[in-house]
């Protein structure tokens, strides 16, 4: 029954069932006080539903941190056609094994979740786009969203109340591009899962054109819950600008890594240190990545004071993402975690823009140089301009993301690759 | 777009310190265009959806947090755009270094050097010295069907083939395949573009070298090409269209961008039927027939004893045209029959069995008629005999006993005995042949590559040329052998130059009245719709 780590210090919100196969099923999640949010969301009005969302402030959880309220109303109030509600469920920043384990022990939170805001925007139809990889857990989706069918809980004429939204489950191919919102998007209709250019936003135009908004699976989630339980009560948790509680991923030499949910504002050390159970035995911290493998490093130094919050990761020169806290000791070549990171995102790029079809490449290959001891020190300054040449110039944030790592290791972990460097020219000088 | 008649409503903005206004729904890109500041890009082109990909024509808008690509971002009012910037210029150097990391740099080899974007672009802005240290990407060439080979690792990814294929064509045969640095175009099957049948503007519109055309490969140099603007003789439709002439020889046609007739498109039926312009077998000067015995004469010569033999009394005149002479060359010929008395004048016309329309602009199509000016010679009052060959038809003038003048037409299907029994056989044309050879009078005339003038096509638009070969010999054109020949007879005035040989046109056709060389200026006019010139 214990999941394989648990803490006392954890809120289990979102997390609760976890671990016990039962909660999967439609009665098992009933049981945890499950589709209570959908009833009380149908009776009240669709405002109503967005306005409690709004005032939780529940924040996107996808990576971006957008307040999730504000995003619902961007959509028009007066229908003209379909409404489109997308469950961003194509969870492969590296890193992030989050949506993964919701789906996994409690998919019919996040069926909940969706029914609710495919509700409060009026949307016709939800799709789950789910991660290809995701096996076992796209069945379990599969299953969970028949059960919610087989109960009257989607559909046509849901709990009696004359809604009626479809749930489709849509199994992507295997592209970490399809889940940016736009590439998503085009992936479903069929596409090249090529993002697009906004504007239009989805809200405007969407998926076929039409309005529509796009949730990551935690974020739909702690929906039901916000409405179940009131705004007040969600904000209990976190702090002013970043409400409630979130999904910690770790990863990386600690001692018990896992899925934690803290609530966020959480000190990053206190995660490490007693969450986590601290560092590998003998080991010392090096660097965190503190949200996914798109975001800046933090040195040890930078640890001490985060706080894991929105605007705490930022002020401490990084970002919190998705939150997949990845944890390295001293023993980790950063040289290498950067250009497997960097491997990762060229690979991954669709191609469509310039800077990040060649940028991304390019920096791989240099990095890859540098690791295997070929490297320059006039590399180092190449590796700044070419990540400073991809960032902001493209369509998505792929690009940016794949600069950033590289810009933030070479100003805090210099040493490392000077190390390389200078092995390789003691080599070059024999 | 500038012309509608109701003003859009105008935006005014400030590009690079200079204002401009444009109407509303104008791009960046397109507005400092009006300024006659081009903004470097790849991937957008005025025929095509503008996906904003290659990322070179971002530019600094005030106040706007990052580079704005402006391609697609329209104009606002006040706004104040930076073209010239360090960080838009800083962007465009970066774009460049990226685009040259993986590019052959094969210019020597390459077909599109001397014409290539990606050249001039890094010329411009480009670093003086490449960082890059890494082995390049290599694709290799492969064969993309018909008239079309690709040259993966020159290709800068703009996808506008892709996009004139699925868009314009609409007739998705190619793709990007794989993603990322890997991605590349490349054809669903085997047979690739081939009978596609505008697949050829894909090699016009790849900014780079990466589509070129077999036909023309290793051929000339782009910088050793003179370009010559002239109208698309192989069908009705009236592209406009470029010779690229070196060594007066016509080495390839490309077409040349008119909004209302071809857009920036030509068919490859059109874009391939160019060779004849280079024949070289042709009546290079005067030719009179004494006893059986042809001689070589000079021009004043010939007019002379031409003119002699018709003040002799001449017999009811029948005569042959060609759908490939200009508007002013019949009128010449229907002046000089008119001189002589009148009579009826023929044409043949080749046409096709069926029209193929461009999809994504179907007012382009490669007409049934396979002609120019199959319209100029019905205004004209000519009729058309014969077969969908362009043959026959000519039976009974075949062994006419009165006055024949031939205009053009090759008359290659006929036998040697043409015109065998006329009082008189005049031939004016280019290409020798043995019903030609027949001729009392066989007259050089110059092709219309090798003139100036006008053609009327399919809807009535009629449409300047201009010449691109020197003509050999003593051809002339036949305006103006015709229209001395007429003025003999009448007394009038000799056409001096193609624009009065067209005044003269327009006296008999009430069609082309109000229309002059200056109102049909580069873009064509539609016969009976004068075009007001600013300030007549």
């Amino acid at each position: 029954m214990a999941y394989p780590y648990t803490h006392d210090k954890e809120v289990r919100l979102l997390s609760r069932g976890w671990g016990d196969p039962a909660s999967r099923t439609l009665e098992g999640w009933k049981a945890l006080g499950g589709y209570e949010g959908l009833r009380k969301a149908l009776e009240m009005s669709r405002d109503e539903v967005t306005g409690v969302v709004k005032d939780a402030g529940l924040r996107g959880r996808g990576g971006a941190g957008f307040p999730a309220g504000v995003k619902w109303s961007f959509m028009p109030k007066e229908k003209k056609g379909p409404h489109y509600l997308c469950c961003n469920a194509d969870e492969s920043e590296p890193g992030t094994f989050k949506d993964r384990e919701i789906m996994r022990w409690t998919p019919h939170q996040m069926i909940e979740g969706c029914l609710i805001a495919a509700y409060a925007i009026q949307a016709d139809h939800v799709y789950i786009y789910c991660r290809g990889e995701f096996f076992e857990t796209n069945e379990i989706v599969g299953r969970a969203v028949e059960e919610a069918y087989e109960a009257g809980l989607a559909g046509t004429d849901i709990l009696g109340s004359g809604v009626n939204i479809d749930v489709t489950v849509h199994v992507g191919a295997g592209a970490y591009i399809c889940g940016e919102e736009t590439g998503l998007m085009n992936s479903l209709e069929g596409r090249r899962g090529l993002p697009r250019v906004k504007p239009p936003f989805p809200a405007a135009s969407g998926l076929f054109g039409k309005p529509t908004t796009i949730n990551n699976v935690e974020t739909l989630a702690a929906v039901p819950h916000i409405v179940v339980n009131g705004a007040e009560w969600y904000r209990q948790w976190g702090t002013e600008k970043s409400p409630g509680t979130k999904l910690f991923c770790v990863s990386g030499h600690v001692k018990r890594p896992g899925n934690y949910e803290l609530p966020l504002g959480f000190p990053l050390k206190e995660l490490i240190y007693d969450v986590c159970g601290g560092m590998r035995e003998g080991r010392k911290l090096k660097a965190v990545v503190p949200g996914g493998s798109s975001v800046p490093f933090l040195d040890a130094a930078e640890c001490e004071d985060c706080s894991l919050s929105y605007e705490g990761v930022v002020e401490a020169g990084s970002m919190l993402g998705c939150a997949s806290v990845m944890v390295m000791d001293d023993s980790t070549n950063i040289v290498k975690q950067v250009r497997r990171t960097v491997d990762f995102f060229s690979h991954e790029s669709c191609g469509q823009c310039t800077p990040c079809r060649e940028g991304t490449t390019w920096l791989a290959r240099i990095l890859k140089r540098i690791e295997t001891g070929r490297g320059t020190e006039e590399d180092l300054q190449t590796l700044l301009e070419l990540g400073d040449q991809m960032t902001g110039t493209t369509i998505c944030v792929l690009s940016d993301s794949a600069a950033a790592p590289v810009r933030s290791s070479i100003e805090k972990f210099r040493d490392d690759y000077l190390a390389l460097i200078r092995r390789g020219e003691k080599v070059g000088a024999a | 777009m500038a012309e509608n008649s109701q003003t859009p409503e105008s935006v005014t903005l400030t590009i690079d310190g200079r204002e401009v206004s444009v109407p509303k729904g104008t791009t960046i890109l397109q507005a400092a265009e009006a300024l006659g500041n081009r903004i470097p890009h790849y991937c957008y082109h005025p025929g095509l959806s503008a996906p904003a990909q290659c990322r070179l024509c971002l530019v600094e808008v005030e106040g706007a947090p990052k580079l704005q690509p402006s391609c697609i971002t329209e104009v606002q009012d006040g706004q104040v755009v930076l073209t010239e910037s360090e960080e838009a210029t800083r962007q465009r150097t970066g774009v460049l270094e990226f685009y040259l990391a993986n590019h052959p740099l094969d210019c020597p080899i390459c077909d599109q050097s001397g014409e290539c974007k990606l050249q001039d672009y890094v010329h411009a802005e480009g670093r003086k010295h490449g960082r890059s240290r890494e082995p390049k990407r290599v694709f290799g060439r492969d064969d993309f069907g018909g008239d079309i080979l690709f040259y993966g690792d020159r290709c800068v990814m703009c996808t506008r083939c892709v996009r004139f294929m699925n868009e314009m064509a609409q007739d998705p045969r190619l793709t990007v395949v794989e993603r990322g640095n890997r991605s590349i175009i490349d054809t669903f099957f085997e047979e690739g573009v081939e009978g596609s049948p505008y697949a050829g503007n894909i090699v016009d519109i790849c900014p780079v070298g990466a589509l070129v055309s077999k036909d023309f490969l290793h051929k000339a140099r782009a910088w050793d090409l003179d370009h010559k603007p002239t109208i698309c003789p192989n069908c009705s439709q009236g592209c406009n269209i470029d010779f690229h002439v070196r060594d007066n020889r016509v080495q390839r046609l490309k077409p040349r961008a008119n909004l209302e007739v071809n857009q920036y498109w030509m068919c490859d039926y059109g874009r391939h039927r160019y060779e004849w312009m280079n024949r070289e077998d042709r009546i290079e000067s005067p030719v009179v027939n004494r006893s059986g015995r042809p001689v070589p004469s000079d021009w004043s010569e010939t007019l002379e004893a031409l003119h002699g033999r018709l003040q002799e009394g001449v017999r009811p005149v029948k005569a042959v045209a060609s759908p490939f002479a200009s508007n002013e060359d019949l009128a010449a010929l229907r002046h000089l029959v008119d001189a002589l008395g009148g009579g009826e004048i023929v044409y043949r016309l080749p046409r096709a069995d069926r029209e193929i329309p461009l999809p994504g602009f179907p007012r382009l199509s490669r007409r049934r008629d396979l002609a120019p000016n199959g319209r100029g010679a019905e205004i004209l009052g000519m009729e058309r005999v014969g077969d969908d060959e362009g043959a026959g038809g000519l039976d009974e003038l075949a062994h006419y006993t009165g006055t024949l003048v031939v205009l053009g037409d090759e008359l290659a299907d006929l036998e040697p005995d043409f015109g065998e029994q006329a009082a008189l056989y005049i031939y004016v044309g280019s290409h020798p042949s043995p019903a030609a050879s027949q001729a009392d009078y066989r007259l050089p005339a110059t092709t219309f590559a090798e003139q100036e003038g006008t053609f009327t096509n399919h809807e009535g638009r009629v449409q300047r040329f201009w010449p691109g070969l020197q003509a050999p010999g003593l051809a002339r054109p036949a305006w103006l052998v015709l229209g001395a020949l007429a003025a003999r007879m009448t007394g009038g005035p000799v056409p001096t130059s193609a624009a009065e040989a067209f005044v003269q046109a327009a006296e008999l056709a009430p069609e082309f009245q109000g229309l002059t060389y200056e109102s049909i200026g580069t873009r064509g006019a539609i016969i009976n719709e004068p075009v007001a010139l600013p300030g007549a």
